[in-house]
């Protein structure tokens, strides 16, 4: 029998089955909920973690590099301006392979101050060198936060679990969490190589000089590169031990016949799919869901969007001056391919705007124009805008 | 699918309301959601939540556009634009109120019941949170649940002699509203 | 830089002292910066893990693909190392490893861009020593003011001039604010006065908590004086009441070291190229000495520094004492 909890409390409880011996945090909305659970599992002795709580996401972020060089298993959360302030560290995290599991509640950018949901903050830190998974629902959250510990150890990367704020993690729904013994057959304690000792002294964070920089670049770029099989392998052998799929790389499900192709990252592919449900008169839709945002898997997104002669992105969020961030990549990707669709961008759901079945309809029918350069405001509501920009 | 919407304003459970009502569901089974409506609230400022109930899987995650039935905790609420906004034709619409229904002036187009769930509240738990009472007797008039669905949910919450006390509450309040009722409506938008 | 550290129990016997940073870093010639390092460590012996915010310490110690460090290290960013240090010793906490963590920070990495992470670390009471090697300006990026910068000194961007006499501000008191958070144990110490430093740093390691040592460390380059020169110019600092050595338990002082025989401000100043322009003729230079003498009087009457005639442990006495000699902790 499933149980009934928020996403957060389900991910908090997720976190603690995964152990990790160090967790620093900073509130911040709507990640809060993960944060208080984690201390409540701390508090009442049901969780065996030093909890720093910080003063500030800068910190938490430190805290957590610090903790996991050391050798501990090392977990924290955050959102919006959070991961801004800790973007530095973030890139520094990557830079030394540090591995380390941090549960992003997707979060719109100020300004203008907005608490809701969009994914502004995940695509403000995608160059940042972590491996970015987005999940669709609470289960996957949940399931993802296990594999996540497994990708980063193996992989010594940091792992960014992507769960739309609000709409995940404040919406309550059936989990099935797994058991103690389970995670512990799939997650082996963390044994880090490089950690801090002084029965063996390194030092970590040098610096580095044009000398040797580039090499270093390289190598993180190709171990990137390379956690897209780490990425499928924790997917499926999780599958194997708990029985449930998630995702690994990429999703796709559709009619055969499909020409159209909608493609999302994280909560709005559950709306997307009842849409498609809903409305059998549309014409056949291929959904295309991201799980794996970087590393970009390239082959895994070509063999997803076989035979389909228009691709619709819908991001949630804006790339001033360009459009959207994942339109840009996916058109860069396709601009030497004969067979490429032609691929249409929109954001939609900034800032928390509720996404409605009708979005499906709506994309469908504005990318009906020969224009695929395009990139618009999906959900717009023109009568807003003063009149000279409407 | 039953999809439910709840107002209320701050303070008053909205949310725990919606997350009940869900958590009642899936402990008999069924598949269910809930979500508030986010915002960021202070308290008495009117809020609202949503539950979404099916036998398959929810998917969909945008708000309740139009919800079977409208729970609302404060009668002062019921004239709020956007309150009564989508509410299916011939929905119905439970109050929190000491007031008869027909004197709450709603559009009769849609079946509307009060219940003076604060007072019971007051009297069986000490405090002014209409919540408990209000899912009691929704889920009497509709039968979409056992009560004891919302007992159990409940104990998921609170234990001995408060959890005593709701479930004193929830059989008070169930039967202060004609049971099943709502039944129909219920049996035909669940089907 | 991966080498096998022996037994530190044997380490011990065959070296005169652990030699945590070793020679062969390309810091400046008479660095303050390499000499509080080296003397923290002497003091701490091998079973440390060291966090060191960026500055001039973590840049000149290891040029990859070399290091100088014989200790675990790591560098992560400017302002994090209080954070850094503090996630550290959670870790070990939760390993039930008892290995000391010690950060290094600059000025600048401690008094302003990394004030934040230093705070939240006493504050949560991190068993961690945080040494603050105070070269009193961002020295790595050139020598620019910082909040520690002595009044009227010359940095690039306080520059002297027509309208200026160099720095404008006071030099932020670090130790009060540290203090402030009610831990344990808090000093500063000079690197003229190794005995002294060594027993601070012995001090704090003692302590189960937040301990802080802040530690005067002279600048060859961003002073403007002879490297030759740094340590008697670290002792002029502390004989003419500018840098007064202090203990500070639970925030009220403790302990000091008296000056035997005071001197004036103008001594220590003197030396220095950063304060050449207040010895011009001029109403403004005289102005900003006197001052800087008074800044020194208040620290030698509120410290109570003038002491009680001739004492082993004042300037003189503390810097006779040495190896073998006279024992303080």
């Amino acid at each position: 029998m499933p149980a009934a909890l928020e996403g957060s409390q389900a991910i908090a409880r997720a976190v603690a089955l995964c152990r990790p011996q160090v967790v620093a945090a900073y509130p911040i909305t709507p990640q809060t909920h993960i944060v208080e659970n984690i201390s409540k599992l701390v508090a009442d002795g049901r969780f065996d973690c030093e909890l720093v709580s910080v003063e500030s996401e800068f910190s938490a972020a430190s805290v957590v590099l610090g903790a996991a060089a050391a050798g501990a298993r090392a977990y924290t959360a955050s959102s919006s301006q959070g991961i801004l302030l800790m973007t530095e560290v973030l890139y520094d995290i990557s830079g030394m392979r540090i591995p380390l599991v941090l549960t992003c509640a997707n979060r719109a950018v100020s300004a203008p101050l907005n608490i809701w949901n969009d994914q502004q903050d995940a695509m403000a830190v995608r160059d940042s060198g972590w491996i970015m998974l987005f999940c669709a629902d609470n289960q996957e959250a949940v399931d993802t936060t296990v594999q996540a510990f497994r990708i980063a150890e193996r992989t010594e990367l940091p792992v960014m679990v992507c769960v739309d704020g609000f709409t995940l993690t404040h919406t309550l729904e059936p989990i099935d969490l797994p058991s103690q013994e389970d995670v512990d057959a799939f997650l082996p304690p963390f044994e880090f190589e490089r950690r801090l000792d002084p029965a063996r002294p390194i030092s970590q964070g040098t610096l580095v000089s044009p000398e040797w920089f580039p090499e270093v670049r390289h190598a993180n770029y190709q171990a990137l590169l390379a956690a897209e099989a780490e990425i499928e392998a924790a997917a499926r052998d999780w599958a194997g031990l708990v029985g449930r799929e998630t995702g690994a790389l990429v999703e796709a499900d559709g009619p055969g016949e499909a020409r159209t192709g909608v493609l999302c990252m994280g909560s709005i592919h559950g709306t997307l799919e009842a849409a498609r449900a809903a409305a059998p008169d549309l014409e056949p839709v291929r959904l295309i869901r991201l799980r794996c945002f970087r590393p970009l898997p390239l082959a895994a997104i070509e063999a997803a969007c076989a035979g389909l002669d228009r691709l619709i992105v819908l991001e949630r969020a804006i790339a001033p001056g360009l459009g959207g961030v994942l339109t840009t990549e996916l058109r860069a990707f396709f601009a030497d391919r004969a067979d490429a669709p032609r691929i249409y961008g929109f954001a939609v759901g900034l800032g928390g705007r509720d996404v409605p079945l009708e979005t499906l309809g709506r994309a469908l029918a504005s990318s009906a124009a020969d224009n695929p350069r395009h990139f618009a405001v999906l959900d717009l509501e023109p009568e807003k805008l003063p009149e000279e920009d409407r | 699918m039953l999809e439910i919407r709840i107002h209320g304003r701050g303070g008053q459970g909205n949310v725990v309301a919606a997350y009940l009502l869900a958590t009642a569901a899936i402990g008999e089974g069924r598949h269910a959601q809930a979500f508030p409506a986010f915002g960021a609230e202070r308290r008495g400022a009117p809020v609202a939540a949503f539950v979404r109930i099916a036998a398959h899987p929810i998917h969909r995650r945008d708000q309740v556009r139009s919800p079977d039935f409208l729970i609302i905790q404060d009668q002062t609420l019921v004239h709020v634009p956007g309150v009564t906004t989508g509410l299916k034709p011939g929905g119905g619409i439970l109050v929190n109120s000491e007031r008869p229904a027909a004197e709450l002036g709603l559009d009769p187009g849609f079946v509307t019941l009060t219940l003076p769930a604060t007072r019971l509240a007051q009297e069986y738990l000490g405090r002014p949170v209409p919540n408990t009472a209000l899912l009691a007797a929704f889920l009497s008039l509709t039968g979409a649940l056992p009560l004891e669905a919302l007992i159990e949910a409940l104990a998921q919450r609170f234990k001995g002699d408060i959890l005593e006390r709701n479930r004193k509450l929830v059989e008070a309040a169930a039967h202060e509203v004609p049971a099943g009722a709502w039944k129909e409506d219920e049996d035909a938008r669940s089907a | 830089m991966d080498h096998q550290c022996p037994d530190p129990d044997r380490l011990r016997l065959r070296q005169p002292r652990f030699q945590g940073l070793t020679s062969g870093h390309r810091a400046c010639a008479g660095c303050g910066a390499a000499i509080t390092a080296r003397l923290v460590l002497e003091a701490t012996g091998p079973d440390v893990l060291v966090a060191n915010a960026t500055g001039c310490l973590e840049v000149f110690s290891t040029p990859w693909p070399e290091s100088a460090w014989r200790v675990p290290w790591i560098h992560s960013l400017f302002e994090n190392a209080g954070s850094v240090a503090a996630g550290m010793e959670a870790a070990l906490k939760a390993q039930g490893r008892d290995t000391k963590v010690i950060a290094f920070g600059g000025d600048g990495g401690t008094f302003d861009i990394g004030f934040r992470a230093l705070s939240g670390m006493l504050e949560r009471y991190h068993n961690v020593l945080y040494v603050c090697y105070d070269n009193e300006a961002y020295m790595n990026t050139g020598v620019q003011r910082s909040s520690s910068t002595p009044h009227a000194a010359r940095t690039t961007t306080s520059p002297p001039g027509k309208a200026r006499m160099g720095k404008r501000h006071l030099k932020k008191d670090i130790l009060s604010i540290v203090a402030a958070h009610h831990i344990p144990y808090a000093a500063t110490a000079s690197v003229a006065y190794p005995p002294d430093l060594r027993k601070k740093v012995r001090r704090a390691l003692a302590i189960e908590g937040p301990t802080f040592l802040h530690v005067h460390s002279p600048c060859p380059l961003g002073w403007g004086h002879d490297g030759a020169l740094s340590i008697e110019i670290a002792r002029l600092a502390v004989e003419t009441g500018m840098f007064p050595l202090i203990e500070l338990e639970r925030g009220g002082v403790t302990g000091v070291m008296p000056i035997r025989n005071p001197r004036p401000v103008a001594e220590y100043l003197r030396r220095q190229a950063r304060f050449r322009h207040l010895f011009q003729d001029d109403a403004k230079a005289r102005e900003e000495l006197e001052h800087l003498q008074a800044i020194a009087d208040h620290n030698i009457e509120f410290y109570g520094l003038t002491g009680h005639g001739p004492d082993a442990l004042d300037t003189e006495g503390a810097d006779t004492a040495h190896r073998g000699g006279m024992r303080w902790a």
